[in-house]
């Protein structure tokens, strides 16, 4: 399966076992989505249960919201990453403060799903990482998987959440990644990142699309003799400190790959992390190889953006030797 | 259908009584005995006493900023009479009248507006929202209530409720053309209060009058006399059942005036005049509703003697929500999420493991 069949396996399952399910979004019932992540499921379930909404994000977020207050779980398509803005309001406002502000009255059982990241010479607001957004808001949870196999478990994890879920699917690895897959019911903890690749010299930390240049840049690494943990978050937030932690106290160095501007990112929130629970492991400065403080470039300008397996390699390679 | 008969694009107004309680219009009166019409004068007359004590203990230092009803009582005792047990009541931030007949206890909202996010968790009310501060974004949400009661085939509509001002926001109009789209079961009423905090009506639209704003959607819209019980309840009965025939979503406006201010922070003296505000008295819905109840020599009570028993309620349930448990540091947290991350844990255990500190240190 590929990244998009995962996902798409995911939702066939939980449609067909869970009623209260529905899906919805831009392009998302006869189209089956502009990546055709829903595609045939409007045709299995009924245009009640799969359909397309207006074009309209704050509506597609907001309505789900009053869906999921009223006995629904709504899994909702927001088409692109640079589109997820107009739903701003409804996510930091009230899906994310329902069950907060009506003390526990209301649940808000919610996925919000997007594709996410450049690398695929698209037009302006089709190649962004706004992860560092979302998982700044109290209330919610982002999730980011990397592989087919964790695209289908933390996806029906999400669905089964009683938490709202933002989850972020990285477009540039959307079929570019093929996987056995099994197509029983299987989910994977939110919460909890994966140990990739055990290592001693340095630990890297990625997510989504950043995991496969980040094993490429290992190959590299191995043949330089240099021993690297990989570590995939698979969750933004809540994010899995003891993974870290016990990583980096291993290695006691650390390197955070990831596409979006480097400053104020999920990669400050881990250089945070490395200083508070692992101060006096640490053998080099933590590193961030991550994106300019800049918009993702058009396809011309866009390989200067996009990190590269040399690039990751090179910064590995400057943090060992420091 | 009263919706056809009022074109908003016309600006007609339903309007069944006048400023004197003289009926206007034979033909649309409703068919109610006495003691319905007994009870619906007591009910506007509970909400302004209760709101006048919130404004009172707002002053007294006992409660932090709170928005007044004060003058749209008409509106939330109507919706109130119509609502029936499990519809669902989608509410701003000023329908007191609505949240008090949905079941919502005056103990709760005393207890939010004394600070505590307890008092948005209603014990008795079924199917009521908290209110909803970020302007407009409510309509959605009852728009999405909408869908589940269409899917889930429930004889359940939804009252959401939204303030000349929200009209602006995108998400009114979204709102609109979704709930359209889908052909839900809401009823959306804009509470035209002429103001949206300092700007008048004519600075927030070009458009005739608001519920012209809906022929743009598809939806049947009217332009009601919001300090006219009599047509806020006939528009509100008619609203209900065209809702529950499957035919899809209706906007109201209520055309009101907010006799108080935006909030208790708030001074209209510096955005309207002495003269504006005499000249709405003469259309006070509470005042409208007894001219008609004497004219027919209906006996609605000692309004005194109620006032006083309405206090005493009042006080009562005031005491109830002063005399709950403290708010505890837990408070902050436990209600995040379902499923509370380690983090907010540890967070808390800090603060806490902080606060031992401070008393060892006194």
């Amino acid at each position: 399966m590929t990244i998009v069949q995962a996902i798409n396996n995911a939702l066939d399952i939980k449609l067909a076992e869970d009623k209260t399910i529905v899906v919805y979004g831009e392009d998302v019932g006869v189209e089956g989505g502009v990546f055709r992540v829903t595609e045939g499921l409007q045709k299995k379930y009924g245009s009640d249960r799969v359909f397309d909404s207006p074009l309209a994000e704050s509506a597609i977020v907001g309505a789900g919201l009053g869906m999921a207050l009223s006995g629904l779980r709504p899994v909702v398509e927001l088409q692109f990453d640079g589109f997820s803005y107009p739903a701003f309001n409804q996510l930091i406002s009230n899906v994310s403060r329902m069950h907060n502000r009506s003390r526990g009255m209301y649940n808000v059982p919610m996925v919000i799903r997007f594709p996410y990241g450049g690398g695929i010479n698209a037009l302006e607001h089709h190649s962004e990482s706004p992860e560092a957004f979302y998982a700044h808001i109290p209330g919610l949870k982002v999730v980011i998987p990397s592989t087919p196999h964790d695209a289908k478990g933390l996806m029906i994890a999400a669905i089964e959440s009683n938490d709202p879920v933002v989850f972020m699917e990285p477009k540039r690895i959307y079929r570019a990644i093929k996987q056995e897959v099994s197509t029983e019911k299987f989910s994977i903890p939110i919460g909890k990142a994966n140990v990739l690749t055990e290592g001693s010299d340095v630990t890297v930390i990625a997510f989504g699309a950043m995991i496969r240049e980040c094993q490429k840049a290992m190959v590299m690494a191995k043949d330089a003799g240099i021993s690297v943990e990989l570590i995939d978050l698979r969750t933004i937030y809540p994010i899995d400190k003891e993974t870290i932690r016990n990583s980096i106290k291993k290695t006691g160095r650390v390197i955070i790959v990831a596409e979006a501007p480097t400053s104020f990112s999920v990669g400050a929130e881990l250089m945070a992390i490395a200083n508070e629970e692992a101060f006096l492991h640490l053998e080099a400065p933590p590193k961030r190889v991550m994106g300019f403080d800049t918009i993702v470039p058009l396809a011309q300008g866009e390989s200067f953006y996009m990190i590269t397996p040399d690039r990751i390699f090179y910064e590995i390679e400057q943090t060992v030797k420091f | 259908m009263i919706f056809t008969d009022f074109n908003p694009q016309k600006d007609k107004v339903l309007r069944i009584i006048d400023n004197k309680g003289k009926v206007l219009n034979k033909e649309l009166m409703p068919d109610m005995d006495d003691q319905t019409l007994i009870q619906a004068y007591r009910s506007m007359l509970f909400e302004r006493v209760a709101d006048e004590m919130a404004v009172s203990y707002q002053r007294q230092g006992r409660m932090y900023t709170y928005p007044p009803n004060y003058g749209q009582e008409a509106i939330h005792i109507a919706a109130g009479m119509i609502l029936r047990e499990n519809d669902w009541l989608v509410p701003a931030f000023r329908e007191l009248g609505v949240m008090l007949a949905k079941g919502v206890s005056l103990k709760e909202i005393f207890l939010y507006y004394k600070g505590n996010e307890l008092g948005s968790k209603f014990s008795k009310a079924n199917h009521v929202l908290p209110i909803c501060i970020p302007i407009g974004s409510q309509f959605l949400h009852a728009a999405g209530i909408g869908y589940s009661i269409k899917y889930t085939q429930k004889d359940e509509a939804v009252f959401a409720f939204i303030g000349d001002g929200g009209t602006s926001e995108g998400d009114f109009s979204e709102a609109l053309n979704v709930a359209g789209v889908w052909k839900v079961p809401v009823i959306f009423t804009i509470q035209n209060n002429q103001y949206a905090i300092s700007v008048p009506v004519k600075n927030q639209t070009n458009a005739i009058n608001l519920a012209v704003k809906s022929m743009a959607f598809g939806i049947p819209g009217i332009k009601v006399d919001g300090n006219d019980f009599f047509a806020m309840y006939v528009a509100y009965k008619e609203a209900l059942a065209y809702a529950r025939a499957g035919k899809g979503p209706v906007l109201i406006e209520a055309f009101t005036y907010r006799k108080g201010a935006h909030t208790t922070s708030d001074d209209p003296t510096k955005y309207r005049t002495k003269e504006e505000e005499l000249e709405w008295d003469k259309t006070d819905p509470l005042n409208r509703l007894k001219l008609y109840m004497d004219d027919k020599g209906i006996q609605y009570g000692d309004e005194k003697k109620l006032i006083e028993a309405y206090k005493q309620e009042g006080e009562k349930q005031f005491a109830e929500a002063e005399n709950i448990q403290p708010y505890a540091l837990e408070d902050v947290f436990k209600y995040m999420y379902v499923d509370t991350p380690d983090d907010l844990k540890q967070q808390k255990e800090a603060y806490e493991q902080f606060l031992r500190w401070k008393e060892h240190k006194q």
